[in-house]
């Protein structure tokens, strides 16, 4: 079991009528209204204290990804944070998960081979290489990208990357979206053939087919839960089966908030209001921005139209307790913690590659590292066993790491929040 | 090229239907014709196209052709990714009126149509008879943004093309507004998709560069209260084809020839007319 600790880097202080006020927390939020350049460099610093923390707590991985123009998370570029997170952490047996830079919106797509190869290099290949399509959000309505081109180019950039990586030979691109006359990448990635490739996705047909058809983890980026991404999973793990590959769970990951605590009556003093200010503030979009036309190809626009379950449930309409009861949140004690991880994520979705966001919301800076720390020592241990005695090897994990983590220099206790 | 007939809507007001193929086989473009008379080639806006009175009206007339974007006609949504651009969509179309036989034609676009109207008379100005264009896109104003129609929720769509969102010329282009018909959603948000590919994020694909080479008579028809497409923008398109003449619709919005048929019809009918005879 690899578990690794994510971020989005959100804005922690959004007024209390937030999502009244304003159309969304994406693509249109006004920064002059909203956000001071001096406070959100103290947010970035936060968001690497609060990683950096979790890598020298024991945590396998430390995740980063891209978003654009929004309040709920935004690292526009995940990569200047991923090498800071590398250098800090050399000596140390913590895996750089980048998941990552977004191919579509990189011009040209050779930057993020690039920069990647610059994280491999600078780690000492400890880099996984997320390479994520993006939201509709962040590539067509910010960047511009056309809806309809979303998915061709991102396939185009896909292969390009594992070209630029792999090649002997100097070679021309000439391809439907990208021409380039010379490709001949420098740095290299130390890992050979290439870093291991994780494609997220939120649970789209056509995502499943590609992970499968390309040998990649498939990375479920979900705020609902375990319980409705059972069925999505399901059907991952069927088309898994259907093209002969082993079913071992390493192929797959998933992203679960998490929040403990002492007990579970001290978890919900403690977190309540964070969790619901993520789900009511930062997830505040407008419903049609997630799947602007073409976006979606017309076999899938055809399945979610006919079969709207997923947009069922509106989570503004749900507290804490809601959260916590549906899983959305798996919050309380050690304990709670442990075996809903357990028994919902790692087993009920066959997940052998977890990110746990442990910062939520407007959760400050002491609490989440309170967060990491508890996770860390009352949880971690326990769950990191679990696929050991199947014997699978964690093929998308970078191979130096594969082992156990050992008891390097980076584990020495950190002052909380040392910047 | 083949041709192929089936059953369509705009059967039942008598309109003849073929699919032809162009692009090297690769494009299925279904036609709906009606009429006689000199040749029209209408070009339908991003929500898709049904037949409709204005185009019964002009059928008095004309010899109407109405042609389906790429991707829009049924059994063929995958069309939409098979041209790169603008650049090929009109050469497309050019070929599409090679198959129908005209040489020359009156092109009318509505919207988005309206800018593949314009293009085409500009790519070929011989081959336009002449031109009406209803609130069409294709030119760009800082001081006056056009709205992203495929940003808005479809349940706003209605009161942002129409002046009364709830009449039965939205009910006819859209599909009915509880969302039951999914069919019709699904139609409605792919011809979105399928025209956003040649004008996403902003509607201004360099017309503005080639607008000089419109030769043709050119008509603009404005709905006064367009919430997508400011009617400051009839100036922006008659200011850059010579003789260019503008009218506007009272109670009107982004659909005028939906919303008002019969005098939209008359204005565009006796505009050609004139132009044509």
């Amino acid at each position: 079991m690899k578990i690794s600790a994510f971020h989005l880097m959100p804005h922690r202080e959004l007024p209390p009528d937030f999502e009244q006020r304003y159309e969304s927390v994406w693509v249109t939020p006004p920064w002059w209204e909203l956000a001071d350049a001096g406070r959100v460099g103290q947010y970035y610093n936060w968001t690497l204290d609060e990683l950096l923390y979790a890598a020298r707590a024991g945590f396998d991985g430390v995740c980063t990804n891209e978003h654009h123009q929004n309040a709920y998370g935004f690292m526009p570029s995940p990569n200047l944070m991923g090498s800071v997170l590398a250098k800090l952490t050399n000596g140390s047996d913590v895996a750089i998960v980048q998941m990552g830079a977004t191919l579509p919106t990189s011009n040209p797509p050779i930057r993020v081979a690039e920069e990647y190869a610059m994280l491999d290099c600078i780690s000492g290949g400890r880099l996984v290489a997320g390479l994520p399509l993006g939201s509709p959000m962040d590539v067509n309505l910010c960047y511009g990208i056309t809806p309809l081109e979303h998915r061709e180019r991102y396939r185009e950039a896909f292969a390009l990357t594992m070209k630029a990586w792999q090649a002997r030979e100097i070679f021309a691109w000439n391809g439907r979206y990208h021409q380039l006359a010379n490709v001949n990448l420098w740095p290299r990635p130390i890992q050979q053939p290439h870093p291991p490739v994780w494609v997220p996705g939120s649970g789209s047909i056509s995502t499943f087919d590609f992970a499968v058809e390309h040998d990649v983890c498939y990375c479920f980026l979900s705020y609902s839960g375990a319980r409705s991404a059972r069925s999505m999973m399901d059907g991952y793990w069927r088309v898994v089966a259907e093209r002969g590959k082993e079913a071992n769970p390493y192929r797959a990951g998933f992203l679960q908030l998490v929040a403990v605590a002492e007990n579970d009556a001290q978890a919900e003093a403690k977190y309540a209001r964070h969790v619901e200010y993520f789900y009511h503030k930062c997830l505040h979009v407008p419903g049609a921005w997630f799947a602007p036309p073409g976006n979606q190809d017309y076999r899938s626009l055809a399945a979610t139209l006919a079969n709207p379950v997923r947009r069922a449930e509106n989570p503004k309409t749900l507290r804490y307790r809601d959260f916590v009861e549906k899983g959305y949140v798996i919050a309380g004690s050690p304990a709670t913690v442990r075996q809903r991880l357990e028994e919902e994520v790692i087993k009920g979705l066959r997940v052998g590659n977890l990110m746990v966001l442990l910062q939520i919301g407007s959760m400050p800076h002491e609490l989440a590292l309170e967060n990491i720390d508890l996770f860390a020592r009352e949880v971690l241990p326990h769950l990191r066993g679990t696929w050991d005695d199947e014997g699978w090897v964690n093929h998308w994990w970078p191979e130096r790491l594969r082992g156990a983590r050992s008891s390097g220099p980076a584990i020495t206790s950190v002052a909380a929040g040392g910047a | 090229m083949t041709t192929a007939t089936s059953r369509v809507p705009g059967a039942e007001a008598g309109a003849r239907t073929q699919t032809i193929a162009v692009w090297q086989e690769q494009i299925r473009i279904r036609v709906l014709s009606k009429g006689s008379g000199p040749a029209l080639v209408f070009f339908h806006g991003p929500w898709g196209l049904a037949w409709d009175p204005f185009l019964d009206e002009l059928a008095r007339d004309f010899t109407v052709h109405a042609p389906e974007h790429p991707g829009t006609t049924p059994d063929a949504p995958d069309d939409a990714y098979k041209l790169d651009g603008l650049w090929d969509l009109v050469l497309c179309y050019e070929e599409l009126l090679d198959a129908l036989g005209l040489e020359r034609a009156a092109l009318v676009g509505h919207s988005f149509g309206g800018m593949v109207a314009c293009e085409l008379a500009a790519a070929y100005p011989r081959r336009a008879r002449a031109l009406a264009l209803i609130d069409p896109i294709g030119l760009w104003r800082e001081t006056a943004p056009i709205v992203n129609w495929m940003m808005l929720n479809p349940a706003d769509l209605p009161s942002h093309i129409f002046v009364e969102p709830t009449g039965e010329a939205a009910r006819r282009l859209l599909g009915a507004p509880d969302d039951q018909d999914t069919a019709a959603r699904v139609r409605l948000m792919w011809a979105m998709g399928a025209t956003g590919k040649f004008i996403w994020p902003l509607p201004e694909k360099g017309l503005k560069k080639r607008i000089h080479r419109v030769k043709a008579p050119t008509l603009l028809v404005w709905g006064r209260e367009d919430r997508l497409v400011p009617p400051t923008y009839a100036d922006e398109f008659a200011g850059q084809i010579a003789g260019a003449r503008v009218r506007a619709v009272e109670h009107a919005g982004h659909a005028p020839h939906l919303e008002r048929p019969e005098p939209v019809a008359r204005m565009v009918r006796e505009f050609l007319t004139g132009a044509t005879s």
